[in-house]
């Protein structure tokens, strides 16, 4: 008799291996099955009760941001800070305002070289910095900044020193009007640099945001105008500081509240209490540039305070990703959402015209 | 970001290699984990007990390139006997100080459900980590794989929020940015990824992408029909987000059950148009300022 496994029908006894059904089908009763529906179909992975979504112990579907507070906040506050103070100080030295020009190119050479300084000492490997500039690469908003940064850094050193020592004034003017052609780009790339990830309180508010920062930075610039210039000659300064910082409040009030869900962090835990105190520095901080003035110290106060609420500003965007990076439903329900909405755009497109196609 | 031209490595490359997961066979061994662990040489990320489930490596990270899901529901797999088609089977329910199914009535025994799924790095076809990296050191292999070159990076730290589905991060003590490279050593010597290589029941395939999406396919397809209504594929649409994944899974219930995101998007897709925001505003804010010298003080 044959006793080999081996029949012609195949082996006998194979297991199924990677092609096993796991499990009988259908043979829950049909009544176990409409009870089942009636309690609903949640699994014990649901955790939060509040929102209606689904996840995996209520952890985090993307990783949590690895930056520094103190580091990216400083680094997006005074590269905006450069940026404008930059573009500021050019207009004053145009028209003759040599008090307004020369602290503000000042403060653009120290604020340039802190937000340096903070980048690298947020790198995991901060003595590879370098590497920065192996490649140009236009998708990473960090690369294109990485080299903008070098083409500012410089021309924002000349002008400084060149004022503060009266040497080359020609090679010192062209430097001006240079760190003023770069500066707004060193006040804005950062926007698309938070913007360009899987946060969603980040990526979310991407139309915004670059007007966020711009209005922000002008409103930083203008405050330390106001800080250090002579009352004659900070008038230009007076004007961005309570341009900027009236644009700043109002547009960044219109990306939280247009971000929908997304903008929930914006006004909730740390992120909400930076975002609450950058909102209430900065309006006070224009109300007292224009009530004071006549005032030298008025003004050098509400230059400090639309200072600090320029940085508050940052810190609350910084959190606002931290917050939503940290909780599932920030990523899950407004993808669910459009997915949602894709399947019903999709009925809609399957299912038979209502009218006949001779209208 | 044509799906179809980036898929393909021009000029006779090796073919497209990628892992099929099969979570409907997954036992939750955690053989992948050590595996990888091992071959890799990945330090020891803490011997956590996370006291929610089996699951103590948390999710994917830095030290954690393959993670095994555990999710306990009760619920029967897709109208199936949880006893796998032996009758009487007595369902031992989740663990407990109490008697098995002492607590729930009589309708609660014999629902519960275990669903298992081990986790990888999905080798987006538009992988956003690599847009983002600003040194390099991220890059597509011959394989259309996704590696970090550890000589190159600099723990920058942007491909961590970068990643929709959380997969690389940046390790503390060495501050470099680490995740799985599909064992990149070992598919140039012609070798299967350790963690597919230990897998005891297939549940991971490695292959030929466009093979392993007719497997799964099909796969799919028989699981219907035995009554698992519930298996689905999870990222091996190629018009999807990111342009299909190189890791692909078959699930048993929503992705963000076990954990991914259910319709992730490559963030650089949005880039061209951040840009010309920013343009936009940076020409703003020249004009802005420039206005403010039109006064007379």
């Amino acid at each position: 008799m044959n006793t080999s496994d081996v029949t012609k029908e195949g082996i006998r006894g194979e297991r199924p291996g990677r092609e096993a059904i796991t499990g009988a089908a259908d043979v829950v009763g049909e009544e176990q099955r409409r009870r089942r529906g009636g309690r609903g179909r949640r699994g014990e992975a649901t955790r939060v009760p509040d929102a209606e979504f689904r996840s995996y112990y209520g952890k985090p579907i993307i990783n949590q941001i690895v930056w520094e507070a103190p580091d990216v906040g400083g680094y997006l506050f005074l590269g905006g800070l450069a940026g404008a103070s930059s573009v500021l100080a050019a207009g004053a030295e145009l028209t003759g305002r040599p008090d307004l020009a020369r602290p503000l190119k000042y403060a653009a050479l120290g604020a340039i070289s802190g937000s340096t300084a903070a980048l690298i000492h947020d790198l995991g490997r901060p003595e590879r910095f370098l590497n920065m500039l192996r490649v140009f690469k236009p998708t990473s908003p960090m690369s294109v900044g990485s080299w903008t940064l070098m083409a500012y850094g410089p021309l924002a050193g000349v002008a400084a020193v060149t004022s503060a020592t009266g040497w080359f004034p020609r090679i010192g003017r062209a430097a001006t009007l240079g760190a003023a052609a770069v500066g707004p780009l060193v006040a804005t790339y950062t926007a698309p640099l938070v913007c360009d990830t899987a946060v969603p309180s980040w990526h979310d508010g991407y139309r915004y945001m670059p007007f966020v920062f711009a209005a922000s930075a002008v409103s930083a610039a203008g405050g330390m105008g106001l800080a250090t210039a002579p009352l004659a000659q900070s008038g230009p300064a007076r004007r961005a500081a309570v341009g900027g910082a009236l644009v700043e409040t109002a547009v960044s009030s219109a990306m939280e509240y247009r971000m929908g869900l997304s903008g929930e962090p914006y006004r909730r835990g740390r992120a909400g209490a930076f975002v609450r105190t950058a909102k209430a520095l900065t309006l006070a901080g224009a109300a007292g540039a224009v009530l004071g003035r006549r005032s030298r110290t008025a003004s050098a106060l509400s230059g400090a305070a639309l200072l600090a609420g320029s940085a508050c500003t940052r810190l609350g965007v910084f959190h606002a990703g931290k917050q939503s990076a940290a909780d599932p439903k920030y990523t899950v329900v407004p993808q669910r959402r459009r997915l949602a909405e894709r399947e019903a755009e999709g009925e809609a497109a399957s299912a038979p015209p209502a009218r006949g196609p001779g209208d | 970001m044509d799906g179809e031209n980036r898929e393909r490595t021009g000029g006779g490359g090796p073919e497209r290699v990628g892992f099929f997961t099969d979570t409907s066979v997954c036992i939750g061994c955690k053989a992948c984990e050590v595996a990888c662990k091992e071959w890799n040489m990945v330090p020891e990320d803490g011997l956590n007990f996370t006291a929610m489930s089996f699951d103590n490596s948390g999710g994917l990270g830095a030290d954690t390139w393959r993670h095994v899901a555990f999710v306990e529901q009760r619920e029967p797999l897709g109208f199936q006997e949880p006893g796998v088609g032996r009758p009487g089977a007595v369902d031992l329910g989740m663990p407990s100080f109490e008697l098995p199914g002492a607590a729930s009535g009589a309708d609660e025994r014999g629902e519960f459900r275990w669903l298992m799924s081990s986790d990888v790095c999905k080798h987006c076809t538009s992988a956003a980590c690599l847009d983002v990296c600003p040194t390099g050191a991220l890059f597509r292999t011959e394989f259309d794989t996704v590696v970090v070159q550890e000589d190159i990076c600099n723990g920058c730290g942007y491909c961590v929020p970068a990643c929709p589905y959380g997969v690389i991060d940046r390790r503390g003590d060495d501050g470099r940015a680490w995740k799985c490279t599909l064992c990149y050593d070992r598919l140039g010597d012609g070798l299967e990824p350790a963690c597919a290589k230990a897998c005891p029941t297939d549940s991971i395939q490695f292959g030929d992408l466009d093979e392993l999406r007719e497997r799964a396919e099909k796969r799919v397809e028989d699981l219907h029909e035995a009554g698992v209504s519930s298996a689905r594929l999870y990222g091996e649409d190629p018009s999807d987000g990111v342009d299909g994944a190189g890791a692909f899974f078959l699930l048993l219930d929503e992705p963000e059950v076990y954990g991914l995101p259910p319709d992730p998007v490559v963030t650089t897709r949005d880039l061209p148009s951040m840009w010309r925001h920013a343009g936009v505003a940076a020409a703003a804010l020249l004009v802005g300022v420039a206005a403010t010298f039109a006064g007379r003080r």
